[in-house]
């Protein structure tokens, strides 16, 4: 593993609680690894395994998906179909030879900015310690 | 081809401090279709703006994309100033250069620049699949209805009737009032609530623009904000209401008695009967249940031995019987609807140590309220239900079913301190006699002159206040025996009482979480309603046009309720104020080329926005009705044949910015 890896990282973020909450971690001046590239969606319910495994295809090395708390979301539940969808998506890139530790699925609200930072920095650690993705 | 425009922002050093915005310019050139490359020092300013609409007109740049703070700061402001300049506010895209990069990598200014030219690339490539999107506009129902008659869905209805809208109210008890009814006075004024209250409701009934419907639920709801179409059950009462006078001589001559629900048990009733004397309608209405007649319908079959009853019918001068009425489901359209549903109080049986609802005289504050009422049981007498002797020594328990992990009420329920303190007060007037004790956690008295209500209980009345739980109540003879803890004095206490008061919490009424599944809105684990921000938008929901207000939301008192009746009456005038409504245009398309109609989208969707449509060849596809739908992307990610897109956060337009990425 090389020490100067610089893993590439997507981070699909919804717009109500963990954009909100991302937005919160820079107006608090808090500090991540610059590797997490941010896209914005309504909902984590709106993000497509399909997009995951894209990102995958594109060269990333972690996928992160972040939304609003259990019972927060904005569109009631859309965070309860994510969280399912995405249970189900683990097996698969398994199967597509993509460890586990390279996709995480958090929750963070729009107030916490911290949290937000501590997610990315330990995400991107651990995607760092993963190495390289082979391909 | 587009011709896009990328302006980037220094935010004075906020941005250009850390990122190399010149850098991020000559990168932004070189990228696809990009056209023009502008740098500011604010482009959120009016010069800034001024700049854009410029650029946009001398270059003719059909899609612009902003290199600033949040979206979430400035999207609304940017897509001003692009409109301004004729283009379509939706072909804008921004690039979080600030929140999302150089105020989290400002150690780092390489890596910032590094990834502020990739967010760019990201906007440039989503914005070159941007298309135009136009908002609809629907026309508003100035109608509303008010779901619940208490005290928040009376003022309410009054400001709403009162701005010149029409208002239907529906309530699902026989009369409206609601708890505020039931009481006897107010704190820390010592209104007495009936005298305040009842002209209210009697100015609802006689309100031109106030329709009132008892007895009566809502079932079912369709359409969105604006135009509501909602289907009310309303329940057959057995008496014609445009004929009954309400003399009452109806409840004399019936045979039937049972309990009454408004007097809590205390008192019986008719099974034909007018809750209370102030009722609003003030008809009486038959219990089915309990009717002689309607049990002789249910039981001759089986039965031979049963005698028909129709006192009332023959007794009723105006002859308003109707036995043969049927429900009935009534189907209107409203703008807007207000779920003032109100509390019950919390069912102490499940605290065995307090008797589990065995010893008669261990009763609820609420009953006590009935006890005290001039119109209650006893006619304002205070007599306990065994005996009917006058209770001398009175134990109060607070915090029965609040501040309580072990039966899942963990809040407090705000008002039982202050109810305590009038109603050991009232129990000193009416009895100077009477010794009251108080067993309380804290006393919580926050708000206009509570404090000194309650310290008026202690200094003039004599109330015992007692820091502590209540271990156990035993009856022995005619005594109530209450262990506690006295915790300041750090000691147990024995007291012998005429009678225990549980100052039971609240909790919403029955049936909450069904009317919100209903409606659509959200609630908490303690099934009170959600608010749409706990502090900015307390009386709004998430869904437009539902709005809240009482104790649904979280336990209240009535200067409170009646607040908050107010301003969700408020939001519902301002929003009838406007002829029309714009709908946001970001919303889920179907293709029904690709759509196999298996409207898994459907049963998916939070706001019931996807019906199933018919083709002219036949097919059944999804099809959006865009006044509904919220556009969250929940049926896009389900569809499985991709017949499903959001408009503004496409598959291409995410496929897009992941596939510009590191290249």
């Amino acid at each position: 593993m090389a020490v100067d890896f610089e893993p590439k990282i997507v981070g699909f973020l919804c717009n109500w609680c963990s954009y909100a909450g991302a937005d919160m971690a820079g107006t608090s001046r808090l500090t991540y690894p610059p590797n997490i590239r941010i896209i914005r969606v309504p909902c984590s319910g709106r993000v497509d395994p399909l997009i995951i495994v894209k990102s995958f295809q594109q060269g990333a090395d972690g996928v992160l998906i972040a939304g609003c708390h259990p019972g927060d979301c904005h569109y009631t539940e859309g965070n309860y179909y994510a969280r399912r969808r995405f249970a189900m998506l683990a097996p698969f890139l398994d199967y597509l030879g993509i460890e586990r530790g390279r996709f995480r699925v958090e929750w963070v609200s729009a107030a916490e900015g911290k949290r937000f930072s501590q997610v990315v920095t330990s995400f991107t650690d651990q995607v760092t310690n993963l190495g390289r993705r082979e391909r | 081809m587009a011709k896009i425009g990328v302006f980037l922002c220094y935010c004075g050093t906020n941005i250009g401090g850390v990122v190399n915005i010149p850098e991020v310019a000559e990168a932004a050139r070189n990228m696809p279709q990009v056209v023009f490359v502008q740098e500011n020092k604010y482009t959120c300013s009016e010069p800034g703006q001024m700049e854009i609409r410029r650029a946009i007109e001398e270059n003719n740049l059909d899609r612009v994309i902003i290199g600033c703070c949040s979206p979430r700061m400035h999207e609304k402001t940017y897509r001003k100033a692009v409109a301004a300049a004729g283009l379509n506010p939706y072909l804008l895209e921004i690039a979080n250069l600030r929140e999302h990069c150089s105020w989290v990598h400002g150690g780092d200014r390489e890596a910032a620049t590094a990834k502020a030219i990739e967010l760019v690339r990201m906007a440039v490539a989503k914005a070159a699949r941007h298309e135009k999107l136009f908002p609809k506009e629907v026309p508003v129902t100035k109608r509303a209805l008010v779901i619940g008659g208490g005290v928040a869905g009376i003022q309410a209805a009054l400001d709403i009737a009162n701005s010149g809208y029409e208002v239907v109210i529906v309530e699902r008890e026989p009369t409206i009032g609601g708890r505020m009814a039931q009481l006897d006075k107010t704190f820390p004024t010592l209104d007495c609530s009936a005298c305040i209250l009842t002209p209210k409701m009697v100015d609802v009934a006689q309100h031109p623009n106030i329709r009132l419907m008892t007895c009566a639920e809502v079932k079912h709801i369709k359409g969105f904000v604006g135009n509501f179409e909602i289907e009310i059950l309303q329940r057959a009462k057995k008496v014609d209401e445009t004929v009954c006078t309400g003399c009452g001589q109806c409840m004399a001559k019936c045979l039937v008695r049972t309990p009454s629900e408004f007097d809590l048990g205390m008192r019986n009733r008719s099974a034909i009967y007018i809750p209370f004397p102030q009722a609003i309608p003030l008809k009486a209405i038959i219990d089915i249940e309990h009717c002689g007649h309607f049990q002789y319908l249910r039981g001759k079959e089986e039965c031979d031995d049963l005698e028909d009853c129709n006192i009332c019918q023959q007794t009723c001068p105006p002859q308003a019987i109707r036995y043969d009425q049927e429900d009935e489901v009534i189907t209107e359209r409203f703008g807007a609807i207000l779920v003032a549903t109100g509390f019950k109080t919390f069912d102490h049986a499940v605290y065995g140590e307090f008797g589990g609802g065995r010893y008669p005289d261990v009763i609820t504050s609420l009953q006590l309220e009935r006890l005290m009422s001039a119109s209650g049981p006893s006619g304002g007498e205070i007599l306990r239900p065994s005996d009917k002797m006058h209770p001398k020594t009175v134990v109060f328990v607070s915090c029965v079913g609040s501040r309580d992990d072990s039966v899942n009420r963990s809040y407090c329920s705000k008002i039982c301190c202050m109810y305590m303190a009038k109603q050991s007060i009232m129990l000193k007037e009416h009895d100077p006699d009477v010794q009251s004790y108080i067993f309380y956690i804290d006393i919580r008295a926050g708000g206009k002159d509570f404090d000194e209500f309650a310290q008026r209980a202690q200094d003039e009345y004599g109330v015992l206040y007692l820091r502590g739980r209540i271990s156990k109540i035993i009856q022995e003879g005619k005594k109530l025996i209450v262990y506690g803890e006295d915790s300041l004095m750090g000691r147990p206490v024995r007291i012998f009482a005429d009678l225990v008061v549980l100052a039971t919490g609240v909790e919403p009424n029955a049936g909450a979480p069904e009317l919100a599944q209903t409606l659509n809105i959200s609630y908490d684990t303690h099934n009170f309603f959600v608010e749409a921000h706990p502090k900015l938008r307390p009386v709004e929901t998430q869904s437009d046009g539902i709005f809240l207000a009482g104790c649904a939301v979280g336990p209240r008192d009535v200067p409170e309720s009646v607040a908050h009746g107010s301003a969700a009456a408020a939001k519902v005038a301002a929003l009838f104020s406007q002829d029309t409504l714009t709908t946001d245009p970001m919303v889920s398309e179907v293709d029904p080329m690709k759509c196999v109609g298996c409207l898994i989208c459907a049963e998916v969707c939070p706001f019931k926005a996807i019906e199933p449509q018919v083709l002219r060849d036949g097919r059944v596809v999804a099809s959006v009705n865009e006044s509904l739908c919220k556009g969250c992307g929940l049926c896009v990610a389900t569809c499985r044949s991709g017949a499903v897109n959001l408009k503004g956060f496409t598959l291409q337009q995410l496929l897009a910015e992941v596939n510009t990425l590191w290249q």
